[in-house]
């Protein structure tokens, strides 16, 4: 059977896993500046509660499935999982949000399936899931970023996608951005940096190559062409320009560290296209026409399930010409 | 006889149980488990029907020739299970309107049409009607256990309302965690899928923590004491 050839690509190494780990936590560092800056120290709380209860997790379970301990450790996804899931909830969460997130992640999501690589659910979102459905009014409840008019009291409000589904009352898209502080240039403020910040990240990763671009590309372009397509001009029933998306929410930590992951991710170059732009159309259903302000979770964890089967029909078959 | 009794007892409740091992009735077990009470109405409703339709199914045994005895069962079953709704109506309405539609889908569960083709088509009748009785025990158990762990993780308390079936339990409720903000989850669709899931996995770990021959032994050694 003739094989087709593949070329390496120049820089191309084998990364271990904890290496690997470790590129994804330093790229997060843009966007959780950005995160801090605008709403305070409650990410970086969160972050370090988490990363804790990641690690008291990772090791009971270890510990009952009589694992190596100290290997498993080092191999940091438990921490990953953790600051992806920090980078997630609210600042202001309260402390036993974070402990049942990384128990969901780490114990159910994670090792009852049977360890990392093993899991079909991005641990992350399924957590992120299981708080939004349990807590809802905790994991709506984000700080007010800096620079947004808000009463002397208040502290804590609806995030800008949040305030777009609900409060725009059939208004043309600039009528509300004038009526409400909470939109700069481009989509929320705030959420611009973070998403500036995140996009960095992602970038590195990529000239990396520790994720796969495909993903990404795929996410992203379906949402601008979603976004694009519902814009309407700014309509009072317009979806939102495709730059409120893109620099929106989650879109470009999903886009770059969420739906990358490579164990529940699809692994084949066309199947990561196709995986990708499931992502992203679902994502932007959800923004518009779904129950909730944002669905990146949702639609990763859909994406996940897609994903073997996506395998399935997308294998590279051995070209008949080498 | 008493070892016949017992080996059923033990097959219905553990070994061979409806919920637990031969999954048989999840779609009620996980709907119905959201509250103590919500559990009890179903687990009484169903063990009474399979205790009565086992009954009957059995003293009709030798009439029903095999080519029409599914449709002979179902209208058997069926008949309890109308019944049963009926006493619901009657006398917990309250709790009737909230497992509502799960009262007549008993027709449907798998458990109670099972033990008819498999146990009752073939036994006398009291020893039919005894494993009704057993096998109702071993799924409405599972039942309540889903029921209390669900409401316990869910809001906090167990036994809420359940003067909905027993009127003179108006008081039974047990806050156990005061405080708790609730974990909504539990009581939603996914959370009884997570438990039950939960439940099958402890069954398993105890079941194998004692090897099958072992078991064997025991109830053999048991048996002849017994006798």
């Amino acid at each position: 059977m003739a094989v087709k050839k593949i070329k390496l690509p120049k820089n191309y190494q084998v990364l271990s896993t904890s290496m690997i780990m470790l590129w994804v936590l330093v790229a997060c560092i843009p966007g959780l500046i950005a995160l801090t800056v605008f709403f305070g120290w409650g990410t970086l709380i969160n972050i370090v509660w988490l990363g804790l209860w990641a690690l008291v997790f990772e090791a009971l379970v270890l510990v009952l499935r009589k694992r190596n301990l100290a290997f498993y450790l080092k191999d940091y996804s438990a921490l990953v999982t953790a600051v992806l899931l920090g980078l997630c909830i609210p600042p202001s969460s309260p402390w036993w949000l974070g402990v049942t997130g990384m128990f969901f992640a780490i114990v159910i999501a994670k090792h009852l399936y049977g360890g990392l690589g093993q899991n079909l659910f991005n641990p992350a979102m399924v957590a992120y899931a299981v708080l939004l459905i349990a807590f809802p009014i905790e994991m709506t409840n984000w700080v007010i970023p800096l620079g947004v008019e808000h009463d002397i009291d208040a502290f804590t409000g609806a995030t800008a996608l949040d305030l777009f589904r609900n409060e725009r009352g059939g208004m043309l898209i600039h009528e509300f951005w004038s009526q409400t502080s909470a939109f700069g240039t481009f989509s929320g403020i705030g959420w611009e940096w973070v998403n500036a910040g995140f996009l960095l990240g992602g970038l590195l990763l990529l000239y990396k190559r520790i994720i796969a671009w495909q993903i990404p590309l795929a996410m992203l372009s379906s949402l601008v062409l979603l976004s694009a397509l519902f814009y309407d001009g700014g309509s009072s029933v317009s979806g939102g320009s495709p730059l409120m998306h893109l620099f929106g929410g989650g879109t470009m930590l999903c886009a770059f560290f969420i739906a990358t992951d490579p164990v529940t991710a699809s692994t084949t170059p066309r199947g990561r296209l196709i995986y990708g732009a499931l992502i992203g159309i679902v994502t932007y259903v959800i923004r518009v026409w779904g129950a909730y302000p944002d669905g990146i979770a949702f639609a990763v964890l859909l994406g996940n399930f897609a994903a073997p089967l996506i395998d399935h029909y997308t294998q590279p078959r051995p070209s008949s010409d080498a | 006889m008493t070892t016949n009794l017992k080996n059923i007892s033990r097959q219905a409740l553990w070994h061979n149980n409806p919920a637990l091992v031969q999954l048989l009735g999840l779609c009620p077990l996980l709907a119905v488990s959201s509250s103590v009470v919500n559990a009890l109405g179903l687990a009484l409703a169903t063990t009474m029907v399979l205790v009565f339709s086992n009954l009957m199914v059995s003293l009709i045994r030798h009439q029903i020739t095999d080519a029409i005895r599914l449709p002979v069962f179902v209208l058997i079953i069926a008949g309890f299970v109308t019944c049963v709704e009926l006493l619901l109506q009657a006398f917990a309405y309250p709790l009737y309107l909230s497992i509502g539609i799960f009262i007549p889908l008993i027709v449907t569960n798998c458990a109670i049409l099972g033990r008819a083709v498999s146990f009752a088509a073939k036994n006398p009748p009291l020893i039919s009607a005894f494993d009704g009785l057993m096998t109702g025990l071993g799924f409405g158990l599972v039942l309540l256990a889903l029921g209390a762990i669900r409401e316990l993780i869910g809001t906090g308390a167990v036994f809420a309302n359940m003067e909905l079936l027993l009127p003179f339990a108006g008081n039974w409720e047990l806050t156990v965690l005061p405080g708790y903000p609730g974990f909504l989850l539990a009581l939603l669709p996914p959370g009884a899928f997570l438990l039950m899931g939960l439940l099958l996995a402890i069954k398993n770990l105890i079941s194998s923590a004692r090897p099958q021959s072992e078991q064997a032994t025991e109830a053999a050694v048991q048996s002849i004491n017994n006798n």
